[in-house]
């Protein structure tokens, strides 16, 4: 098993190599690797952990993909992507909530827009939306602001967690053999008529039959590394609020916008976690960089989750952050092959890649097999990872009397608002792709994430990682 | 599974001034007394304290000296100090019984009388709504004392503190404690007396009626855009912010239990004797005032144990 940070990449040739560890791009190498077990695969990102990208800071729910473009790429990836995640999950442990979703109308344009949404999910093969009439709404969501003037039922939508999700394909794939490097930022790429000659800033170079860029945000910009000027990806920052636990109460489903002529409202969804989301924003920059959070926008997310669930901005805010979409020149996915250059790009994956993900890597993969690659074969079954939870729907160590009994290191709370064992911390940090910052550890326990954000147990965490590490902190 | 019931007379939430206070006189009383505490160590947000101003003015003591002290004073007494246990909520709807869990495993415990004395804790850069980058090196007074007394840790190289409050004040001495350079200290307030003393002394600027507008730098802070009273801003370069007071009660067991709460502070609301809306269960300490100093908590604390005789009829 390969997880390497520092020091010069291998000199032995890959065959095939994923630029990006996104969730994408972790999907896909897990595919790769069932499908060519004999093959030597590769996974880089330029950051110190996999998922540091959009893959980290989304609104974290598990699409049906109702109201996709019919006919898109997309709508088919996101259909077929989100039942193979809702399975994977299932079997992996990582978190996922069948809640379901209300589209809610706020006006007439929107009440009006509700019958052709229906018949929009219909044709993209979503049959179970229903109109509900205001008494109904009230009655399943009460703390919904007056004034609703019905909604459109969404069964299946889920709420998942994107951290896990990422993480267990990354895991997965690297014990079965995928080469995972790190902090490995390609700048350079050359194609010899065989095979490509990666550069890394800082990690010297690396050699590979084929290509797959899985650079998200970026993916425009290792294009053009291979001479393409094709794609364009401008970032459309979504701003969110995370609401405190007490809030979670207060809502039961995913409470979508309706979106109009006039654009797209913001949603009120609960988070596998146990908090409340509020968010996200959509702006258009030209900074790719730009994933800070900004005043106005807070204050007009405050303003807006007012309207629609009154008590959630009374609840204190435990955390805001701010991801940014790809968006491009088409409403889809742009995914394309060079079969004469070993090169497929993965591009514009716009809003629903976490959903799509599986369903990304299965078209992909197929899409290299077609473009002559001829490592790929019939997949075979991995063995299943199982990967800590940290879901509110499910046991968690400190809940679970067996496990304490056998390793009182469970019974041992250290951030006391997420309830997060020294168990769980010293586990993380001996897992397969430990964490590289206290950020990291977060993302994979749920450490410093709650309402207190390190007051009461901040220094302790640190502590922990930092032996865990050698020091590093 | 039910798990097993074990009795006290009272079950105290959380070993700062005010519990181990109500503890001390509660079994100086003959009580059968039990402490809670979630943290390894009993003593409560003092135990970080470094800084004097707990003692009194012919008993001067630092905090983790006052925790110790009163500690000792309750086990003394013959209460039962626990560490390492976390109340996680209430058995049921209506008796004071709380669910916990520690390296032992769950315990459910039941008592005649319980009282939350679960503090309260400086607010977040987040419920601050301060917006910007999410670097390292933005943190709470509570964080900062425990980093650098408790473990010694590296902090950073140079600070904005916000929060010109007494706890502000303390942030700057842990600061300078551990060699860390205090750039400026930032209020919303007018000056006060103390902040003169910051100035002259210690030669720290204080921008008065100025609130933090942004956090800048990535993965590092590296710096506070901060806004004043007239609405220009500025930049104060800094690797290290620490933000101080703003305290918020830790009212979890509180709102798990349905208590009613005080709509300004959203600490538990009380009758004066600091019983709570639920009968048997009684709010002492920061969780009820927020913003007490530790000798005020620990008044209270011994007030608390005459109402929980008078009301179990042991006085
Ligand atoms: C506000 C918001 C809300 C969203 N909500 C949802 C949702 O609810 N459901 C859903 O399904 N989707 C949602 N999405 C979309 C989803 O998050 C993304 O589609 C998905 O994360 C994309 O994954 P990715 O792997 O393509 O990109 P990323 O996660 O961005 O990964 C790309 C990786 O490539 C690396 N990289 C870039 N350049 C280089 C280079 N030169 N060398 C090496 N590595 C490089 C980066 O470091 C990064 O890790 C949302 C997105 C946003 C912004
Ligand atoms: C950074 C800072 C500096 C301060 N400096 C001073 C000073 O110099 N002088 C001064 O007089 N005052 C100072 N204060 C105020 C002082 O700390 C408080 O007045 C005092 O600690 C309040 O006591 P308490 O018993 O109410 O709560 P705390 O001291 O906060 O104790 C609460 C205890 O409850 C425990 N607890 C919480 N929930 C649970 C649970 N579910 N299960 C088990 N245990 C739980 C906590 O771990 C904690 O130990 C300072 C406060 C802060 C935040």
């Amino acid at each position: 098993m390969t997880v390497s940070r520092t020091g010069p990449l291998p000199t032995t040739a890959y065959d095939l190599t994923v630029v990006g560890a996104g969730v994408v791009g972790c999907a896909l190498a897990r595919e790769l690797v069932r499908r060519a077990p004999g093959a030597r695969i590769a996974l880089l990102d330029a950051a110190d952990d996999v998922g540091e990208g959009t893959s980290k800071a989304n609104t974290a729910i598990l699409h049906t993909g109702f109201d996709a473009v019919p006919g898109s790429l997309e709508a088919r990836l996101v259909h077929e992507g989100s039942r193979q995640l809702a399975q994977y999950a299932a079997e992996s442990g990582i978190p996922v909530e069948p809640v379901g979703a209300l589209l809610v109308a706020w006006d007439a344009a929107q009440r009006a827009a509700l019958p052709g949404l229906a018949a929009k999910a219909e044709r993209n093969g979503h049959r179970a939306t229903r109109i509900i009439e205001p008494d109904e709404l009230v009655a399943t969501e009460p703390h919904l602001g007056p004034g609703a003037r019905g909604a459109l039922d969404v069964p299946g939508e889920s709420i998942i967690c994107p951290w896990t999700t990422t993480l267990a394909h990354a895991t997965q794939a690297v014990r079965a053999g995928v080469d995972l490097h790190l902090n490995s930022r390609v700048t350079a790429v050359t194609w010899d008529g065989c095979g490509h000659h990666v550069a890394t800033a800082g990690r010297g170079t690396l050699d590979t039959r084929w290509l797959v860029n899985a650079a998200g945000l970026h993916a425009d910009t290792v294009d053009r590394l291979l001479g393409h000027d094709t794609l364009t990806v401008t970032p459309r920052r979504g701003q969110l609020i995370v609401y405190d636990k007490f809030a979670r109460d207060l809502v039961r489903h995913i409470l979508l916008p309706v979106p109009t002529a006039l654009g797209k409202g913001v949603l009120v969804a609960p988070t596998v976690y146990g908090n409340v989301l509020l968010g996200p924003t959509a702006e258009d920059l030209d900074d790719k960089r730009a994933t800070h959070t900004t005043a106005d926008a807070l204050d007009r997310l405050r303003a807006a989750g007012r309207r629609i669930l009154p008590p959630l901005v009374d609840e204190e805010v435990t955390a805001v952050y701010a991801g940014l979409r790809t968006v491009t020149d088409q409403d889809d996915y742009r995914i394309d092959a060079r079969p004469d250059q070993h090169y497929v790009t993965v591009g514009g994956i716009r809003s629903t890649g976490l959903t799509a993900c599986m369903g990304i890597a299965a078209y992909v993969a197929d899409l290299l097999a077609d473009s002559g690659c001829t490592d790929l074969g019939r997949a075979r079954d991995l063995p299943p990872v199982t990967m800590p939870n940290l879901g509110e729907a499910f046991p968690r160590p400190y809940q679970d009397p067996e496990l304490i009994a056998r390793d009182p290191e469970f019974g041992t709370i250290v951030c006391h608002c997420e309830r997060v064992t020294r168990g769980e911390i010293r586990d993380a940090l001996a897992t397969t792709i430990p964490p590289a910052s206290l950020e990291g550890l977060r993302r994979r326990t749920r450490a410093r994430a709650g309402r207190c954000q390190g007051f009461s147990c901040g220094a302790a965490v640190r502590e922990l990682f930092g032996r865990g590490n050698g020091g590093r902190a | 599974m039910t798990p097993a019931v074990r009795r006290v007379d009272v079950l105290v939430v959380g070993s700062g001034p005010a519990g181990l206070a109500a503890a001390t006189r509660l079994a100086t009383a003959g009580l059968d007394v039990e402490v809670l505490e979630r943290d390894q160590q009993a003593g409560g947000v003092p135990r970080h304290c470094r800084h004097g101003g707990f003692g009194t003015p012919w008993h001067p003591l630092n905090g983790p000296g006052y925790a110790s002290r009163a500690v000792r004073a309750a086990e003394n007494a013959g209460a039962a100090v626990r560490t390492g246990v976390t109340a996680l909520g209430w058995a049921d709807a209506t008796t004071p019984a709380l669910d916990t869990v520690g390296a032992h495993g769950h315990e459910r415990i039941a008592a005649r009388a319980v009282l939350l004395a679960t503090g309260a804790r400086e607010r977040s850069r987040a419920a601050r709504l301060i917006p910007g980058t999410r670097p390292a090196g933005i943190l709470t007074t509570g964080e900062l004392q425990q980093s650098v007394h408790l473990f010694g840790q590296y902090v950073g190289a140079r600070a904005v503190v916000v929060g010109t409050g007494r706890i502000g004040h303390a942030a700057v001495g842990t600061l300078r404690r551990a060699g860390v350079a205090v750039a400026a200290l930032v209020t919303d307030r007018p000056a006060a007396p103390r902040d003169l003393d910051a100035r002259l002394r210690l030669g720290i600027p204080v921008l008065t009626r100025t609130t933090p507008a942004e956090i800048l730098g990535s993965p590092r802070a590296t710096g506070l855009r901060v806004r004043r009273a007239d609405g220009r801003t500025a930049v104060l370069p800094c690797d290290t912010v620490v933000l101080t007071g703003d305290l918020a009660p830790d009212h979890d067991l509180a709102r798990r239990g349905a208590l009613l709460l005080d709509p300004g502070t959203r600490a538990p609301a009380t009758d004066g004797a600091s019983r709570t809306s639920r009968s048997g269960v009684y709010a002492i300490g920061n969780l009820a005032h927020v913003t007490w100093t530790a000798r005020m908590a620990a008044a209270e604390g011994r007030r608390v144990g005459a109402v929980v005789l008078r009301d179990l009829g042991a006085d």
